[in-house]
Protein backbone atom coordinates (compact mmCIF):
# COMPACT_ATOMS: atom_id res chain seq x y z
CA UNK A 1 0.00 0.00 0.00
CA UNK A 2 1.12 3.53 -0.76
CA UNK A 3 2.72 5.26 2.21
CA UNK A 4 2.79 8.86 3.33
CA UNK A 5 6.40 9.42 2.23
CA UNK A 6 5.65 8.37 -1.34
CA UNK A 7 2.56 10.58 -1.41
CA UNK A 8 4.60 13.49 -0.08
CA UNK A 9 7.35 12.90 -2.64
CA UNK A 10 4.88 13.04 -5.52
CA UNK A 11 3.09 16.10 -4.22
CA UNK A 12 6.37 17.89 -3.56
CA UNK A 13 7.34 17.30 -7.19
CA UNK A 14 4.04 18.82 -8.31
CA UNK A 15 3.90 21.74 -5.90
CA UNK A 16 7.52 22.77 -5.54
CA UNK A 17 9.37 21.35 -8.53
CA UNK A 18 6.97 22.18 -11.37
CA UNK A 19 6.16 18.57 -12.31
CA UNK A 20 3.44 18.70 -14.91
CA UNK A 21 2.13 17.05 -18.02
CA UNK A 22 3.14 19.60 -20.61
CA UNK A 23 0.64 18.67 -23.27
CA UNK A 24 -2.09 16.31 -24.32
CA UNK A 25 -2.05 16.56 -28.09
CA UNK A 26 -4.78 15.01 -30.18
CA UNK A 27 -3.55 14.00 -33.62
CA UNK A 28 -6.31 14.19 -36.21
CA UNK A 29 -6.03 12.93 -39.78
CA UNK A 30 -7.64 15.26 -42.31
CA UNK A 31 -7.15 12.87 -45.24
CA UNK A 32 -10.88 12.18 -45.45
CA UNK A 33 -11.57 15.93 -45.77
CA UNK A 34 -9.74 16.30 -49.09
CA UNK A 35 -11.91 18.02 -51.68
CA UNK A 36 -11.26 19.97 -54.88
CA UNK A 37 -13.69 22.68 -53.76
CA UNK A 38 -12.03 25.06 -51.29
CA UNK A 39 -15.22 26.01 -49.42
CA UNK A 40 -16.24 22.39 -48.97
CA UNK A 41 -12.70 21.50 -47.88
CA UNK A 42 -12.73 24.23 -45.23
CA UNK A 43 -16.11 23.13 -43.95
CA UNK A 44 -15.04 19.49 -43.69
CA UNK A 45 -11.80 20.40 -41.89
CA UNK A 46 -13.64 22.56 -39.37
CA UNK A 47 -16.30 19.93 -38.72
CA UNK A 48 -13.84 17.10 -38.30
CA UNK A 49 -11.64 18.98 -35.83
CA UNK A 50 -14.58 20.20 -33.79
CA UNK A 51 -16.25 16.78 -33.71
CA UNK A 52 -13.07 14.92 -32.69
CA UNK A 53 -11.62 17.44 -30.25
CA UNK A 54 -14.79 18.99 -28.82
CA UNK A 55 -14.22 17.34 -25.42
CA UNK A 56 -10.43 17.48 -25.37
CA UNK A 57 -10.04 20.48 -23.07
CA UNK A 58 -12.79 19.36 -20.71
CA UNK A 59 -11.34 15.83 -20.41
CA UNK A 60 -7.84 17.22 -19.86
CA UNK A 61 -9.06 19.50 -17.09
CA UNK A 62 -11.02 16.69 -15.45
CA UNK A 63 -7.99 14.35 -15.40
CA UNK A 64 -5.86 17.14 -13.98
CA UNK A 65 -8.33 17.63 -11.16
CA UNK A 66 -8.82 13.93 -10.44
CA UNK A 67 -5.13 13.17 -10.10
CA UNK A 68 -3.99 16.55 -8.83
CA UNK A 69 -1.45 16.96 -11.64
CA UNK A 70 -1.39 20.10 -13.81
CA UNK A 71 -1.94 19.45 -17.52
CA UNK A 72 -0.60 22.68 -18.94
CA UNK A 73 -1.66 22.51 -22.57
CA UNK A 74 -4.33 20.82 -24.63
CA UNK A 75 -3.42 20.88 -28.31
CA UNK A 76 -4.18 19.46 -31.73
CA UNK A 77 -2.00 18.30 -34.57
CA UNK A 78 -3.35 17.65 -38.07
CA UNK A 79 -2.14 16.06 -41.30
CA UNK A 80 0.30 18.34 -43.15
CA UNK A 81 -1.94 20.89 -44.85
CA UNK A 82 0.15 20.93 -48.05
CA UNK A 83 -1.27 17.44 -48.73
CA UNK A 84 -4.82 18.22 -47.64
CA UNK A 85 -5.06 21.44 -49.64
CA UNK A 86 -3.28 20.26 -52.78
CA UNK A 87 -6.46 19.54 -54.78
CA UNK A 88 -8.27 22.73 -53.78
CA UNK A 89 -5.62 25.43 -53.46
CA UNK A 90 -4.66 27.27 -56.63
CA UNK A 91 -2.73 30.07 -54.96
CA UNK A 92 -1.13 30.95 -51.62
CA UNK A 93 -4.22 32.87 -50.53
CA UNK A 94 -6.24 29.63 -50.77
CA UNK A 95 -3.89 28.04 -48.24
CA UNK A 96 -4.22 31.07 -45.96
CA UNK A 97 -7.98 30.47 -46.01
CA UNK A 98 -7.34 26.97 -44.62
CA UNK A 99 -5.09 28.48 -41.93
CA UNK A 100 -7.95 30.74 -40.89
CA UNK A 101 -10.27 27.72 -40.72
CA UNK A 102 -7.77 25.89 -38.49
CA UNK A 103 -7.50 28.94 -36.24
CA UNK A 104 -11.29 29.17 -35.96
CA UNK A 105 -11.53 25.45 -35.10
CA UNK A 106 -8.75 25.75 -32.49
CA UNK A 107 -10.58 28.64 -30.83
CA UNK A 108 -13.90 26.80 -30.93
CA UNK A 109 -12.55 23.75 -29.06
CA UNK A 110 -10.39 25.90 -26.77
CA UNK A 111 -6.89 24.55 -27.53
CA UNK A 112 -4.04 27.07 -27.37
CA UNK A 113 -2.12 25.78 -30.40
CA UNK A 114 -2.88 23.68 -33.46
CA UNK A 115 0.06 22.31 -35.46
CA UNK A 116 0.22 20.93 -38.96
CA UNK A 117 0.31 23.91 -41.29
CA UNK A 118 3.15 21.94 -42.74
CA UNK A 119 4.94 20.65 -45.80
CA UNK A 120 7.29 17.66 -46.00
CA UNK A 121 9.73 18.48 -48.77
CA UNK A 122 12.94 16.65 -47.90
CA UNK A 123 13.45 15.45 -51.48
CA UNK A 124 11.40 17.80 -53.59
CA UNK A 125 8.48 20.19 -53.57
CA UNK A 126 5.13 19.74 -55.31
CA UNK A 127 3.49 22.94 -56.60
CA UNK A 128 1.05 22.76 -53.68
CA UNK A 129 3.89 22.46 -51.17
CA UNK A 130 5.58 25.50 -52.67
CA UNK A 131 2.33 27.44 -52.43
CA UNK A 132 1.87 26.47 -48.80
CA UNK A 133 5.43 27.49 -47.93
CA UNK A 134 4.96 30.83 -49.70
CA UNK A 135 1.74 31.39 -47.73
CA UNK A 136 3.39 30.87 -44.31
CA UNK A 137 4.22 34.55 -43.58
CA UNK A 138 0.66 35.68 -44.24
CA UNK A 139 -0.84 32.64 -42.47
CA UNK A 140 1.27 33.25 -39.35
CA UNK A 141 0.36 36.95 -39.38
CA UNK A 142 -3.36 36.38 -39.81
CA UNK A 143 -3.84 33.54 -37.34
CA UNK A 144 -3.20 33.32 -33.63
CA UNK A 145 -3.01 29.62 -32.77
CA UNK A 146 -1.87 27.88 -35.95
CA UNK A 147 1.68 26.50 -35.97
CA UNK A 148 3.69 25.75 -39.06
CA UNK A 149 6.57 23.41 -39.83
CA UNK A 150 8.54 22.43 -42.90
CA UNK A 151 10.71 19.32 -43.12
CA UNK A 152 13.61 20.08 -45.45
CA UNK A 153 15.79 17.01 -45.04
CA UNK A 154 16.19 13.49 -43.71
CA UNK A 155 18.87 10.86 -43.26
CA UNK A 156 17.27 8.80 -46.03
CA UNK A 157 16.81 11.57 -48.58
CA UNK A 158 19.48 14.15 -47.90
CA UNK A 159 18.75 17.88 -47.71
CA UNK A 160 16.57 19.78 -50.15
CA UNK A 161 18.69 22.91 -50.53
CA UNK A 162 16.10 24.65 -52.71
CA UNK A 163 13.69 24.36 -49.77
CA UNK A 164 16.41 25.48 -47.34
CA UNK A 165 17.03 28.61 -49.40
CA UNK A 166 13.32 29.29 -49.64
CA UNK A 167 12.86 28.81 -45.88
CA UNK A 168 15.61 31.35 -45.18
CA UNK A 169 13.49 33.88 -47.06
CA UNK A 170 10.21 32.69 -45.52
CA UNK A 171 11.52 32.99 -41.94
CA UNK A 172 12.55 36.57 -42.67
CA UNK A 173 9.25 37.39 -44.41
CA UNK A 174 7.33 35.90 -41.46
CA UNK A 175 9.34 38.12 -39.12
CA UNK A 176 8.46 41.15 -41.24
CA UNK A 177 4.78 40.19 -41.50
CA UNK A 178 4.55 40.05 -37.69
CA UNK A 179 6.97 42.88 -36.86
CA UNK A 180 4.32 44.71 -34.82
CA UNK A 181 4.39 41.77 -32.37
CA UNK A 182 8.21 41.56 -32.21
CA UNK A 183 8.20 39.02 -35.07
CA UNK A 184 6.16 36.55 -33.02
CA UNK A 185 5.14 34.67 -36.19
CA UNK A 186 8.58 33.03 -36.26
CA UNK A 187 7.94 31.47 -32.84
CA UNK A 188 5.20 29.45 -34.56
CA UNK A 189 7.41 28.25 -37.42
CA UNK A 190 9.88 25.35 -37.27
CA UNK A 191 12.21 24.06 -39.98
CA UNK A 192 13.00 20.37 -39.46
CA UNK A 193 15.31 17.61 -40.55
CA UNK A 194 14.03 14.09 -39.75
CA UNK A 195 10.71 15.44 -38.40
CA UNK A 196 8.83 12.79 -36.39
CA UNK A 197 5.23 11.92 -37.32
CA UNK A 198 3.99 11.74 -33.74
CA UNK A 199 5.48 14.75 -31.98
CA UNK A 200 3.05 16.30 -29.46
CA UNK A 201 5.13 19.46 -28.85
CA UNK A 202 4.60 22.78 -30.60
CA UNK A 203 5.41 24.49 -32.79
CA UNK A 204 6.55 21.44 -34.74
CA UNK A 205 3.65 19.03 -34.16
CA UNK A 206 1.87 17.52 -37.13
CA UNK A 207 -0.11 14.30 -37.57
CA UNK A 208 1.93 12.18 -39.97
CA UNK A 209 0.34 10.22 -42.79
CA UNK A 210 1.59 6.99 -41.24
CA UNK A 211 -0.67 7.58 -38.22
CA UNK A 212 -4.22 6.37 -37.48
CA UNK A 213 -7.34 8.53 -37.93
CA UNK A 214 -7.16 10.02 -34.45
CA UNK A 215 -4.69 9.45 -31.60
CA UNK A 216 -3.64 10.87 -28.25
CA UNK A 217 0.01 11.76 -27.70
CA UNK A 218 1.28 13.09 -24.41
CA UNK A 219 4.36 15.16 -23.66
CA UNK A 220 5.72 15.05 -20.12
CA UNK A 221 8.05 17.48 -18.47
CA UNK A 222 9.89 18.01 -15.23
CA UNK A 223 13.30 19.72 -15.42
CA UNK A 224 12.75 21.00 -11.88
CA UNK A 225 12.21 17.47 -10.56
CA UNK A 226 15.46 16.25 -12.13
CA UNK A 227 17.35 19.31 -10.88
CA UNK A 228 16.14 18.82 -7.30
CA UNK A 229 16.92 15.08 -7.39
CA UNK A 230 20.48 15.82 -8.55
CA UNK A 231 21.06 18.12 -5.58
CA UNK A 232 21.17 14.92 -3.51
CA UNK A 233 24.13 13.49 -5.46
CA UNK A 234 26.45 16.50 -5.52
CA UNK A 235 30.09 15.45 -5.74
CA UNK A 236 29.25 11.83 -6.56
CA UNK A 237 30.57 10.00 -9.66
CA UNK A 238 28.86 9.82 -13.06
CA UNK A 239 27.39 6.36 -12.44
CA UNK A 240 25.52 7.67 -9.40
CA UNK A 241 24.47 10.79 -11.28
CA UNK A 242 23.12 8.79 -14.23
CA UNK A 243 21.26 6.40 -11.97
CA UNK A 244 19.52 9.32 -10.29
CA UNK A 245 18.46 10.87 -13.62
CA UNK A 246 17.08 7.52 -14.80
CA UNK A 247 15.08 6.95 -11.63
CA UNK A 248 13.63 10.45 -11.77
CA UNK A 249 12.82 10.25 -15.48
CA UNK A 250 11.03 6.97 -14.80
CA UNK A 251 8.79 8.55 -12.18
CA UNK A 252 8.02 11.60 -14.29
CA UNK A 253 7.21 9.50 -17.33
CA UNK A 254 4.88 7.21 -15.38
CA UNK A 255 2.64 10.19 -14.74
CA UNK A 256 2.59 10.92 -18.47
CA UNK A 257 1.70 7.32 -19.21
CA UNK A 258 -1.16 7.42 -16.70
CA UNK A 259 -2.56 10.65 -18.14
CA UNK A 260 -2.20 9.34 -21.69
CA UNK A 261 -4.14 6.17 -20.89
CA UNK A 262 -6.85 8.06 -19.00
CA UNK A 263 -7.26 10.60 -21.80
CA UNK A 264 -7.34 7.86 -24.39
CA UNK A 265 -10.06 6.03 -22.46
CA UNK A 266 -12.15 9.13 -21.73
CA UNK A 267 -12.03 10.38 -25.31
CA UNK A 268 -12.35 6.91 -26.84
CA UNK A 269 -9.32 7.63 -29.00
CA UNK A 270 -6.34 5.23 -29.24
CA UNK A 271 -3.21 6.08 -27.27
CA UNK A 272 -0.25 6.94 -29.49
CA UNK A 273 2.97 7.73 -27.65
CA UNK A 274 4.47 9.41 -24.63
CA UNK A 275 7.13 11.94 -25.52
CA UNK A 276 9.81 11.72 -22.80
CA UNK A 277 10.96 15.26 -22.88
CA UNK A 278 12.48 17.67 -20.43
CA UNK A 279 10.66 20.77 -21.60
CA UNK A 280 11.60 23.91 -19.70
CA UNK A 281 9.49 27.01 -19.11
CA UNK A 282 10.59 30.50 -18.13
CA UNK A 283 9.42 29.79 -14.55
CA UNK A 284 12.15 29.72 -11.90
CA UNK A 285 13.18 26.12 -11.17
CA UNK A 286 11.85 24.74 -14.47
CA UNK A 287 15.08 24.97 -16.42
CA UNK A 288 17.23 22.46 -18.33
CA UNK A 289 20.20 24.85 -18.06
CA UNK A 290 19.94 24.61 -14.25
CA UNK A 291 20.26 20.81 -14.52
CA UNK A 292 23.45 21.28 -16.52
CA UNK A 293 24.70 23.62 -13.78
CA UNK A 294 23.78 21.03 -11.15
CA UNK A 295 25.76 18.42 -13.12
CA UNK A 296 28.76 20.70 -12.73
CA UNK A 297 29.18 23.46 -15.32
CA UNK A 298 29.10 27.02 -13.99
CA UNK A 299 26.81 28.20 -16.78
CA UNK A 300 25.23 26.47 -19.77
CA UNK A 301 27.79 26.95 -22.52
CA UNK A 302 30.91 26.41 -20.38
CA UNK A 303 33.31 23.64 -21.50
CA UNK A 304 31.75 20.32 -20.52
CA UNK A 305 28.22 21.48 -21.37
CA UNK A 306 27.86 19.30 -24.46
CA UNK A 307 28.98 16.19 -22.57
CA UNK A 308 26.65 17.00 -19.66
CA UNK A 309 23.74 17.47 -22.06
CA UNK A 310 24.60 14.23 -23.89
CA UNK A 311 24.44 12.17 -20.71
CA UNK A 312 21.28 13.95 -19.54
CA UNK A 313 19.51 13.31 -22.84
CA UNK A 314 20.49 9.65 -22.83
CA UNK A 315 19.55 8.95 -19.22
CA UNK A 316 16.16 10.63 -19.65
CA UNK A 317 15.43 8.19 -22.47
CA UNK A 318 16.75 5.17 -20.58
CA UNK A 319 14.64 5.98 -17.54
CA UNK A 320 11.57 6.89 -19.54
CA UNK A 321 11.46 4.02 -21.99
CA UNK A 322 10.58 1.47 -19.35
CA UNK A 323 7.97 3.73 -17.81
CA UNK A 324 5.88 4.13 -20.94
CA UNK A 325 4.03 1.68 -23.12
CA UNK A 326 5.02 3.43 -26.34
CA UNK A 327 7.57 6.17 -26.73
CA UNK A 328 7.99 8.57 -29.61
CA UNK A 329 8.01 12.18 -30.68
CA UNK A 330 11.13 14.13 -29.86
CA UNK A 331 11.99 12.52 -26.48
CA UNK A 332 14.98 14.11 -24.79
CA UNK A 333 16.12 17.41 -23.36
CA UNK A 334 14.92 20.58 -25.07
CA UNK A 335 17.29 23.54 -25.08
CA UNK A 336 15.21 26.55 -26.15
CA UNK A 337 16.69 29.88 -25.18
CA UNK A 338 13.69 32.14 -24.57
CA UNK A 339 11.72 29.46 -22.71
CA UNK A 340 14.44 28.66 -20.16
CA UNK A 341 15.60 31.17 -17.53
CA UNK A 342 18.96 29.43 -17.09
CA UNK A 343 19.65 29.64 -20.83
CA UNK A 344 18.68 33.32 -20.89
CA UNK A 345 21.06 33.97 -17.99
CA UNK A 346 23.83 32.06 -19.78
CA UNK A 347 23.40 34.25 -22.88
CA UNK A 348 23.30 37.45 -20.84
CA UNK A 349 26.46 36.43 -18.96
CA UNK A 350 28.29 35.76 -22.22
CA UNK A 351 28.62 32.02 -21.53
CA UNK A 352 26.51 30.83 -24.45
CA UNK A 353 26.77 31.71 -28.13
CA UNK A 354 25.01 30.43 -31.24
CA UNK A 355 27.93 28.19 -32.19
CA UNK A 356 27.96 26.46 -28.79
CA UNK A 357 24.20 25.99 -29.05
CA UNK A 358 24.76 24.35 -32.43
CA UNK A 359 27.22 21.93 -30.85
CA UNK A 360 24.70 21.18 -28.10
CA UNK A 361 22.04 20.34 -30.69
CA UNK A 362 24.17 17.38 -31.80
CA UNK A 363 23.29 15.66 -28.53
CA UNK A 364 19.97 17.18 -27.42
CA UNK A 365 16.54 16.10 -28.58
CA UNK A 366 15.88 18.79 -31.15
CA UNK A 367 17.77 21.86 -32.26
CA UNK A 368 18.26 25.61 -32.33
CA UNK A 369 15.08 26.63 -30.61
CA UNK A 370 13.52 30.01 -29.81
CA UNK A 371 16.65 32.00 -30.51
CA UNK A 372 16.23 35.71 -31.19
CA UNK A 373 18.68 37.14 -33.74
CA UNK A 374 19.03 40.66 -35.20
CA UNK A 375 16.25 41.70 -37.58
CA UNK A 376 18.73 42.71 -40.27
CA UNK A 377 20.14 39.16 -40.61
CA UNK A 378 20.25 38.14 -44.29
CA UNK A 379 17.90 35.43 -45.60
CA UNK A 380 20.89 33.50 -46.94
CA UNK A 381 22.50 33.54 -43.49
CA UNK A 382 19.32 32.08 -41.96
CA UNK A 383 19.32 29.47 -44.75
CA UNK A 384 22.96 28.67 -43.94
CA UNK A 385 22.09 28.12 -40.27
CA UNK A 386 19.17 25.89 -41.31
CA UNK A 387 21.50 23.90 -43.61
CA UNK A 388 24.05 23.41 -40.81
CA UNK A 389 21.40 22.18 -38.43
CA UNK A 390 19.82 19.89 -41.06
CA UNK A 391 23.27 18.43 -41.77
CA UNK A 392 23.71 17.58 -38.09
CA UNK A 393 20.35 15.81 -38.11
CA UNK A 394 20.96 14.04 -41.40
CA UNK A 395 24.38 12.66 -40.50
CA UNK A 396 23.52 11.77 -36.90
CA UNK A 397 20.14 10.20 -37.76
CA UNK A 398 18.33 12.44 -35.31
CA UNK A 399 15.67 15.11 -35.44
CA UNK A 400 17.03 18.62 -35.66
CA UNK A 401 15.08 21.82 -36.01
CA UNK A 402 15.54 25.55 -36.35
CA UNK A 403 13.21 28.07 -34.78
CA UNK A 404 14.95 31.41 -35.17
CA UNK A 405 13.30 34.76 -34.62
CA UNK A 406 14.90 37.60 -36.55
CA UNK A 407 13.40 40.47 -34.56
CA UNK A 408 12.69 43.27 -37.02
CA UNK A 409 13.93 46.64 -35.78
CA UNK A 410 16.04 45.20 -32.98
CA UNK A 411 19.71 44.37 -32.68
CA UNK A 412 22.23 42.53 -30.50
CA UNK A 413 21.89 43.30 -26.79
CA UNK A 414 18.23 44.23 -26.97
CA UNK A 415 15.56 42.01 -25.45
CA UNK A 416 12.40 40.66 -27.03
CA UNK A 417 9.36 39.66 -24.97
CA UNK A 418 6.95 37.03 -26.30
CA UNK A 419 5.00 36.39 -23.12
CA UNK A 420 3.60 33.23 -21.52
CA UNK A 421 5.31 29.90 -22.22
CA UNK A 422 7.28 31.50 -25.08
CA UNK A 423 9.15 33.69 -22.62
CA UNK A 424 11.65 36.42 -23.49
CA UNK A 425 15.08 36.42 -25.08
CA UNK A 426 18.18 38.55 -25.46
CA UNK A 427 19.05 39.00 -29.14
CA UNK A 428 22.15 36.97 -29.97
CA UNK A 429 24.85 37.89 -32.47
CA UNK A 430 25.13 35.90 -35.71
CA UNK A 431 28.36 35.27 -37.61
CA UNK A 432 28.40 38.06 -40.20
CA UNK A 433 30.50 36.34 -42.86
CA UNK A 434 28.47 35.50 -45.97
CA UNK A 435 27.29 32.08 -47.22
CA UNK A 436 25.48 33.52 -50.27
CA UNK A 437 27.42 31.46 -52.81
CA UNK A 438 26.80 28.24 -50.91
CA UNK A 439 23.05 28.83 -50.56
CA UNK A 440 22.61 30.05 -54.16
CA UNK A 441 23.86 26.75 -55.62
CA UNK A 442 20.44 25.12 -55.23
CA UNK A 443 19.62 21.42 -55.64
CA UNK A 444 19.93 18.52 -53.22
CA UNK A 445 22.65 17.50 -50.77
CA UNK A 446 22.68 13.71 -51.20
CA UNK A 447 21.92 11.30 -48.36
CA UNK A 448 24.95 10.14 -46.38
CA UNK A 449 26.48 6.75 -47.15
CA UNK A 450 25.28 5.22 -43.86
CA UNK A 451 21.66 5.81 -44.89
CA UNK A 452 21.87 2.92 -47.39
CA UNK A 453 20.87 0.17 -45.04
CA UNK A 454 18.78 -2.12 -47.26
CA UNK B 1 -13.00 -0.01 -6.21
CA UNK B 2 -10.21 2.54 -6.67
CA UNK B 3 -9.26 4.55 -3.63
CA UNK B 4 -8.78 8.26 -3.14
CA UNK B 5 -5.80 9.63 -1.27
CA UNK B 6 -6.65 12.62 0.92
CA UNK B 7 -3.71 14.70 2.12
CA UNK B 8 -3.86 17.42 4.74
CA UNK B 9 -0.89 19.75 5.17
CA UNK B 10 -0.59 22.89 7.29
CA UNK B 11 0.00 24.42 10.69
CA UNK B 12 -0.88 22.04 13.51
CA UNK B 13 -3.99 23.10 15.45
CA UNK B 14 -6.52 21.36 17.67
CA UNK B 15 -9.21 19.39 15.89
CA UNK B 16 -7.92 19.03 12.30
CA UNK B 17 -8.46 15.28 12.19
CA UNK B 18 -11.81 15.60 13.95
CA UNK B 19 -13.16 18.12 11.46
CA UNK B 20 -11.97 16.21 8.39
CA UNK B 21 -13.28 12.90 9.74
CA UNK B 22 -16.64 14.43 10.68
CA UNK B 23 -17.07 15.76 7.16
CA UNK B 24 -16.15 12.38 5.66
CA UNK B 25 -18.54 10.52 8.01
CA UNK B 26 -21.39 12.88 7.15
CA UNK B 27 -20.80 12.18 3.49
CA UNK B 28 -20.53 8.41 3.86
CA UNK B 29 -16.87 8.22 2.91
CA UNK B 30 -15.08 5.26 4.52
CA UNK B 31 -11.54 5.81 5.81
CA UNK B 32 -9.39 2.71 5.37
CA UNK B 33 -6.05 3.97 6.58
CA UNK B 34 -4.63 7.05 8.26
CA UNK B 35 -1.02 8.01 8.77
CA UNK B 36 0.15 11.25 10.25
CA UNK B 37 3.47 12.90 10.87
CA UNK B 38 5.00 16.30 11.54
CA UNK B 39 7.39 17.41 8.76
CA UNK B 40 9.49 20.51 9.49
CA UNK B 41 6.89 21.71 11.99
CA UNK B 42 3.97 21.17 9.63
CA UNK B 43 1.07 18.86 10.28
CA UNK B 44 1.04 16.23 7.58
CA UNK B 45 -1.70 13.60 7.24
CA UNK B 46 -2.61 11.08 4.59
CA UNK B 47 -5.84 9.09 4.43
CA UNK B 48 -6.77 6.30 2.10
CA UNK B 49 -10.49 6.66 1.55
CA UNK B 50 -13.24 4.87 -0.33
CA UNK B 51 -15.70 7.23 -2.02
CA UNK B 52 -17.75 4.31 -3.39
CA UNK B 53 -20.80 4.82 -1.15
CA UNK B 54 -20.74 8.61 -1.06
CA UNK B 55 -23.81 10.40 -2.37
CA UNK B 56 -21.87 13.37 -3.71
CA UNK B 57 -19.49 12.98 -6.63
CA UNK B 58 -15.73 13.04 -6.15
CA UNK B 59 -15.29 16.52 -7.61
CA UNK B 60 -17.83 17.98 -5.15
CA UNK B 61 -16.28 16.28 -2.13
CA UNK B 62 -12.85 17.38 -3.30
CA UNK B 63 -14.03 21.00 -3.58
CA UNK B 64 -15.84 20.97 -0.23
CA UNK B 65 -12.83 19.45 1.52
CA UNK B 66 -10.70 22.18 -0.02
CA UNK B 67 -13.07 24.78 1.42
CA UNK B 68 -13.03 23.05 4.83
CA UNK B 69 -9.22 23.19 4.69
CA UNK B 70 -9.33 26.93 3.95
CA UNK B 71 -11.55 27.46 7.01
CA UNK B 72 -9.11 25.72 9.38
CA UNK B 73 -5.91 26.98 7.71
CA UNK B 74 -4.66 23.76 6.11
CA UNK B 75 -4.44 22.53 2.52
CA UNK B 76 -6.60 19.49 1.80
CA UNK B 77 -6.26 17.61 -1.47
CA UNK B 78 -8.02 14.59 -2.95
CA UNK B 79 -6.18 12.60 -5.57
CA UNK B 80 -6.91 9.31 -7.28
CA UNK B 81 -4.54 6.69 -5.85
CA UNK B 82 -3.30 5.66 -9.30
CA UNK B 83 -0.97 8.65 -9.67
CA UNK B 84 0.97 7.32 -6.66
CA UNK B 85 0.72 3.68 -7.70
CA UNK B 86 2.03 4.48 -11.16
CA UNK B 87 4.93 6.54 -9.88
CA UNK B 88 6.06 4.34 -7.00
CA UNK B 89 5.13 0.78 -8.03
CA UNK B 90 6.29 -1.19 -11.05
Amino acid sequence: MINIFEVNETNKMIEQENLDVRTITMGISLMDCIDSDLDRLNEKIYNKIVSKAGNLVEVGDRIAEEYGIPIVNKRISVTPIALIGSAACKCSADFVAIARTLDRAAKEVGVNFLGGYSALVSKGMTPAEELLIESIPQAMAETERVCSSVNVGSTRTGINMDAVKLMGEIVLQTAKATKDQDSLGCAKLVVFCNAPDDNPFMAGAFHGVTEADCIINVGVSGPGVVKTALEKVRGKDFETLCEMIKRTAFKVTRVGQLVALEASKALNVPFGIVDLSLAPTPAIGDSVAEILQEIGVERAGAPGTTAALALLNDQVKKGGVMAAEAVGGLSGAFIPVSEDQGMIDAVNDGALCLEKLEAMTCVCSVGLDMIAIPGDTKATTIAGIIADEAAIGMVNQKTTAVRLIPVIGKGVGEVVEFGGLLGYAPIMPVNSFSCDVFVERGGQIPAPIHSFKN
Amino acid sequence: MKKTIITVVGNDTVGIIAKVCTYLAENNVNIEDISQTIVQGYFNMMMIADFGKAQKDTATISRELGELGDSIGVIIRCQHEDIFNMMHRI
